[in-house]
């Protein structure tokens, strides 16, 4: 393999880890700052026994999705100097940017929650995770205008001279119409992870024998509000995906059609078949065999049931037309790998909707209080702790590999981008060596949540949270 | 003045706000053999865990000053962003590794309560204090002093290149400096033994120190410095020795203060002897990459402007805050005297 190969599969294996802990970083937060609210309200020790526990969890997570962050920013410079140099004028403000207005917050933010427990007034400590919250959805809202101008680049003048793309109107950056159906997507699915993680936990406590009877009450509150959590997340996620399908059609028709495997376009008044499954040949060119349901592509690409929808060859002989002419565009083939295309779609589709349907069942069960012990709900828990978090891998992959060949639509190919320095050696290097870290972070990261899962909710002793109540040499109440 | 100048100078202003905030943070994590030793069983676990708590609020926040720079090089200069990201491949690469099993070994080392689990973590915090401190010396030395650098704005050296003497000695004041500054802060904000011993090593690590800075710095500006750039590092000397009186006669706060301005000019010194270049070429000047040829353009960095006028005090002033929330000393009977780590992380008893 070469340079180009492994820089991108140490994109994608970064990327990928680093995305596990990010939306459940950004759910929880949510979920816990819901939690700490509660106690304020109710002075309900439930709730802030929750709000402990699921804290607890929360740091164990915030810390690797915090770290993996740091090599998601080098990396650019490191694997894609090419690339940086030819879009930094655009790319790089939103990354500054989020770096001054997010990562602040969120960090000052955790460290103060962390260590304030009895030295700040209750009120200001709450508010914490609501900055927190606030400071994660911000950091999201500026990374993913910089991902969409990669999928449908705006508001940049491509200026032959210096050889790069110049911004011209940071305003459209950040409301690219791409970027404002990704980011509530992206959004609601991160949401509906956090509820997911949440569920899982608690549904295990409910489901497990083990945990007393009398904090049953407790962890049933807490799996409801999970799958509340899972199931309003999944609704917006859905509404927005769909919406988010005609977009990607009219500005990155390429991708859609993969998707669908839809290899011939299809004119105006006939409408396009929706695929269950298509099997097409190996290099991608042809249909083989499909289940279809008839025109239900086309409404869900163009909103009416007869609209004309492109193909993957029509598309493919149009770029060659359009593209092949400049160094930065030029390619033999602009069509994605297909079955990687087609397939993650469907997955990230599918597994979204499992979770649902979990979260569904487990709410009808939970409202009508029903004993919870069966083996089924064990394996529920597990499914909803892991599907969701699949769901959004799949979706990155598709988003990112659907673009494909393009590094930044229309303007450069992913070949170009590349770091013209860095040696295979070099590159395959780091790539192993990140790859067996992430995988041994894993593990014990994997292995903390087991050990705090288990112990359950910290019990409450009904001391005092308010630092007047506090004597100046206190212990810390919560440290690392 | 030209706006790329300015971004040159807020650039300068988030490495120097890294080093002096990371650089307490660093210093910490490398004394953690020193002053955290002892018997596990007694006092040394309570030691480590003081020292930890000291730092616990802060280091997270500092380490954002990183990412903002790197950010902000990226944005303003994407040139000096790709030659230097692309270039310091390998130094880069053990950074990352090294600043996130530290964040890790501070986040984890107390949540299994086992000997080993903790001693593993120890040493996460010190080699992921040390080597970054000792790599981001070795790096700025060479950035200021050029690296091979062609007509594409490619570094065309390899790794051992950035190993030279003058940068390996700039690795070992980096260290030291750190060392001492987070000694500084460490008698500072803590009470009991720890206080003492930190303030009698930080005396004496920090002259060693100075002696070393004193020879790099000059070696750096003799072929590199300006008049402005020798005035910032003379007056990082004084700081630095100034700091020593100051930790002698047992004034901690001036102490601290004293070498958190030593690190700010010295680095402010590198700065300035570096403009208006960036990243100079060894190869040929006429390769050198400048604030000129490496930055964007004026409206991004108008946009750029306006998003630091706005939001940067608004940083200041929180971070602020929370250094007033914990401005009072740690010790010994503020660390939760748990038996196991469920005790530790919840902290409800011995309370009493």
């Amino acid at each position: 393999m070469e340079a180009l190969e492994l820089a991108r599969w140490q994109f994608g294996i970064t990327t990928v880890y680093h995305y596990f802990f990010v939306p459940i970083t950004i759910g929880l937060s949510l979920l816990v700052a819901i939690l700490q609210t509660a106690w304020m309200r109710t002075r309900n020790p439930e709730w802030l026994r929750l709000a402990k526990f699921f804290g607890k969890l929360f740091t164990i997570n915030f810390a690797l999705g915090l770290v993996t962050g740091i090599v998601q920013e080098f990396q650019f410079g490191m694997n894609w100097s090419d690339y940086s140099r030819f879009v930094g004028d655009i790319f790089g403000a939103p990354l500054a940017i989020e770096a001054l207005l997010a990562f602040f917050l969120e960090s000052t933010f955790l460290g103060l929650w962390i260590f304030g427990w009895g030295r700040i007034p209750e009120k200001l400590h709450a508010a914490c995770m609501w900055v927190i919250h606030i400071g994660t959805v911000l950091s999201a809202y500026f990374i993913l205008a910089a991902n969409s101008f990669m999928q449908h680049p705006v508001g940049y003048f491509n200026n032959p001279e210096t050889g790069r793309a110049e911004l011209i109107d940071f305003w459209a950056v950040l409301t690219n119409p791409v970027q404002l159906v990704t980011f509530p997507h992206v959004l609601t699915a991160a949401w509906m992870t956090g509820g997911g993680f949440m569920l899982a936990i608690a549904l295990w406590h409910v489901w497990r024998s083990r945990t007393p009877k009398s904090e049953q009450p407790m962890y049933r509150k807490a799996a409801a509000i999970g799958a509340i959590a899972v199931l309003l997340g999944g609704l917006g996620t859905i509404v927005t995906g769909d919406i988010q399908g005609k977009i990607m059609t009219e500005v990155q028709p390429m991708k859609m059609a993969a998707a669908e495997g839809l290899y011939d376009s299809v004119p105006e008044g006939e409408g396009a078949p929706f695929s269950i499954i298509t099997v097409g040949t190996l290099d991608g060119t042809e249909e083989v065999w499909a289940v279809t349901v008839p025109k239900l592509l086309s409404y869900l690409s163009t909103g009416t049931f007869d609209g004309a929808v492109e193909g993957i060859n029509d598309l493919n002989a149009e770029y060659q037309l359009t593209y092949s002419g400049e160094e930065l565009t030029a390619m033999d083939d602009y069509r994605p790998i297909i079955p990687v295309t087609y397939w993650t779609f469907r997955l990230m589709m599918g597994f979204g909707f499992a979770a649902m349907v979990i979260a569904a069942l487990a709410l009808l069960w939970l409202w009508k209080g029903k004993e919870m012990n069966h083996r089924f709900w064990y394996w529920s828990a597990i499914g909803v702790m892991f599907l969701p978090l699949i769901a959004n891998s799949w979706g990155w992959i598709f988003t990112e590999m659907g673009r494909q060949p393009w590094l930044v639509f229309g303007l450069m190919t992913t070949q170009t981008g590349v770091s013209p320095g860095t040696t295979t050696a070099e590159v395959f290097t780091t790539m192993a060596l990140f790859t067996l870290l992430y995988g041994v972070l894993a593990v014990i990261e994997v292995g903390l949540i087991i050990k705090y899962t288990r112990e359950g909710a910290p019990e409450y002793d009904g001391e005092s949270l308010d630092p007047d109540d506090r004597a100046e040499d206190q212990p810390f109440v919560f440290t690392y | 003045m030209e706006l790329s100048t300015i971004w040159f100078i807020l650039i300068a202003v988030l490495w120097i706000g890294y080093f002096v905030l990371e650089g307490f943070d660093f210093g910490v994590g490398a004394l953690f053999p020193v002053l955290g030793r002892g018997d596990e069983k007694l006092d040394g676990e309570t030691r480590k865990r003081v020292m930890l708590s000291t730092i616990g609020p802060f280091w997270d926040g500092n380490e954002v000053w990183l990412i903002t720079a790197g950010g902000a090089m990226f944005a303003a200069f994407p040139h000096w962003y790709a030659t230097l990201f692309s270039g310091f491949y390998m130094p880069l690469f053990v950074i990352l590794v090294a600043l996130i099993v530290r964040a890790l070994g501070f986040d984890y080392r107390g949540k299994v309560d086992s000997d080993v689990w903790r001693r593993r973590w120890n040493w996460c915090i010190f080699l992921g204090s040390v080597v970054p401190s000792v790599l981001w010396g070795v790096a700025f030395t060479n950035i200021v002093m050029g690296v091979p650098i062609d007509a594409d704005m490619e570094y065309t050296g390899g790794f051992f290149n950035l190993l030279n003497p003058l940068a390996l000695l700039g690795g070992i004041v980096f260290l030291g400096v750190f060392v001492t500054h987070g000694a500084m802060f460490l008698a500072l904000k803590t009470d009991g033994p720890i206080r003492h011993e930190a303030r009698a090593l930080a005396v004496r690590v920090g002259g060693v120190s100075a002696v070393l800075a004193v020879v790099w710095l000059a070696a750096i500006h003799l072929d590199t410095g300006t008049a402005l750039s020798w005035s910032a590092a003379g007056l990082a000397a004084v700081a630095l020795l100034g700091s020593l009186a100051m930790a002698r006669k047992g004034s901690e706060g001036w102490a601290f203060t004293g070498t958190f301005v030593a690190i700010a000019l010295t680095v402010a010194s590198l700065f300035l002897a570096l403009f208006p270049d960036v990243m100079p070429s060894s190869t040929d000047p006429a390769f050198n990459l400048t604030v000129t040829n490496a930055a964007s353009t004026d409206y991004t960095l108008t946009i750029m402007t306006w998003v630091a006028v706005l939001f940067v005090p608004i940083v200041l002033l929180y971070t602020s805050f929370t250094y007033w929330t914990f401005r009072k000393r740690v010790s010994g009977h503020h660390i939760p005297q748990a038996d196991t780590a469920e005790d530790l992380s919840v902290g409800s008893p011995g309370q009493s």
